[in-house]
């Protein structure tokens, strides 16, 4: 029992579950307390919108930026914000830098913290018993399941994100990347390199010609 | 409180269990849940936090993510005054038994630039501009605090009696624990402190690993 898919799999809570929202949702629309419009926005904003396209653009940035990397390290919020990324949940944004001798990942064991406006809404497996009772105790052994084998002499450090401080990594740019745009870089990071469970990987086809 | 949320380190949850291609949402009332919290103009007393963190254990494990979201927010509500159980539970009757009736539309399109602003613009930071100095040094030993609090707190039990050393100092920042009633905590100094995975999980632990908490000063003593 991960807790993971309980909903999909059990269709009599589900359905209670989405008959109690339905009617919260009735009262708190007619208490005038919030529209429907409000609650579609959210929705949309963070569907299509807010997503780890957007910490990906801030990594690819420090990637051939060199001056932006080292605001981004000092000030990660201030840095974001200057690609116009910021708001609830990343209020105050730290930026752990991988390196050859040093890698970072990300989690939080006491809820589900992670920074919204450059990564959107945490995945189901950020959120899951699993990954949050066992990646404090036994990061390399997660790592490896993930497919990340790292050598003993590269120091694993985990964050546990507790306070108001969301977290994001900055993954190491894969060789042979060198004659890549900004934008080619850009696809290239993932949504697992930035919390910290992945590297970024080069596609195969790159650099072939 | 040493509550069921607390997993850092526990045993016994299994593999950990990816979806290709996961939507943002499962189902469409994960998203209404979400947005509803996200943007119902009503401080929920304790925080969202403590009333997930005081679920019975057993149906802690046993509901997904966004029922816990659903539970908290309706019992936020309740606790605010703005909502009723009776009512909620009329309404829930109504729907069932009237599975087409439509959902009341409202719409306000000066609330929806607002919470646009809300959710993209950059927030004020959280950090207190407060003459509050610190008390430990970047390099500093210290130890958790062997504390127990019985409602909510940020200190994880994986930590506490443990010996770490200070990385960084983030500022001053208001306290999140639970107070006794009638009571507010003074603004404190936070910091990232690290621990050593051999000092967490003993000598058996992996190597060359560290694990980084945010840390306010009262959780923290001088080793």
């Amino acid at each position: 029992m991960s807790g993971n898919h309980h909903d999909s799999h059990h269709p009599g809570p589900e359905s209670y579950a989405a008959l109690r929202t339905k009617a919260l949702e009735a009262l708190l629309v007619e208490k005038g307390l919030i529209t429907t419009d409000v609650i579609d926005t959210v929705v949309r904003t963070y569907e299509q919108d807010i997503g780890p396209l957007n910490g990906a653009r801030v990594v690819a940035r420090a990637w051939v930026d060199p001056a932006y990397k080292q605001r981004l390290l000092a000030d990660g919020t201030a840095a974001i914000a200057e690609l116009g990324f910021g708001g609830r949940q990343g209020a105050e944004m730290v930026v752990l830098e991988n390196t050859p001798t040093a890698y970072n990942v990300v989690v939080c064991t006491l809820c589900s913290c992670y920074p919204w406006p450059v990564l959107g809404l945490p995945p189901s497996w950020y959120k899951s018993y699993a990954y949050r009772s066992r990646v404090v105790r036994e990061p390399r052994t997660v790592l490896r399941e993930f497919g990340l084998e790292l050598p003993e002499a590269v120091e694993i450090r985990v964050w546990d994100s507790n306070s108001d401080v969301r977290y994001m990594v900055l993954p190491e740019r894969p060789a042979g990347t060198e004659q890549m745009s900004e934008a080619e870089l850009t696809a290239l990071v993932t949504r697992d390199a930035m919390i910290g469970v992945a590297k970024v990987q080069v596609p195969a086809t790159v650099g072939r010609s | 409180m040493n509550g069921i949320h607390d997993m850092g380190g526990m045993h016994g949850f299994g593999p950990i269990v990816r979806e290709e291609n996961e939507p943002v949402f499962h189902h469409d009332w994960e998203a209404r849940v979400l947005a509803m919290r996200v943007a119902t103009p009503v401080p929920i007393p304790g925080g969202s936090r403590n009333n997930i963190e005081q679920m019975d254990p057993a149906a802690y494990l046993t509901t997904s993510y966004y029922e816990k979201w659903l539970h908290s927010h309706i019992k936020g509500l309740i606790d605010a005054g703005v909502l009723t159980e009776a009512e909620l539970a009329a309404r829930v009757a109504f729907y069932r038994d009237h599975p087409e009736a439509p959902v009341p539309r409202r719409e306000d399109p000066e609330r929806v630039q607002r919470i646009q602003a809300q959710l993209r613009r950059v927030v004020e930071s959280p950090r207190l501009d407060l003459p509050i100095q610190p008390q430990f040094r970047i390099g500093a030993a210290i130890r958790a605090r062997n504390i127990h609090p019985p409602g909510h707190t940020r200190l994880p039990r994986y930590v506490r009696g443990k010996r770490g050393v200070v990385a960084r100092f983030y500022g001053i920042y208001d306290f999140q624990d639970a107070m006794p009633a009638g009571t507010t905590a003074p603004p404190q100094p936070m910091y990232a402190v690290r621990f050593d995975v051999r000092e967490l999980w003993g000598e058996s632990a992996e190597a060359n690993s560290v694990v980084y908490i945010d840390m306010w000063e009262s959780y923290l003593e001088p080793a």
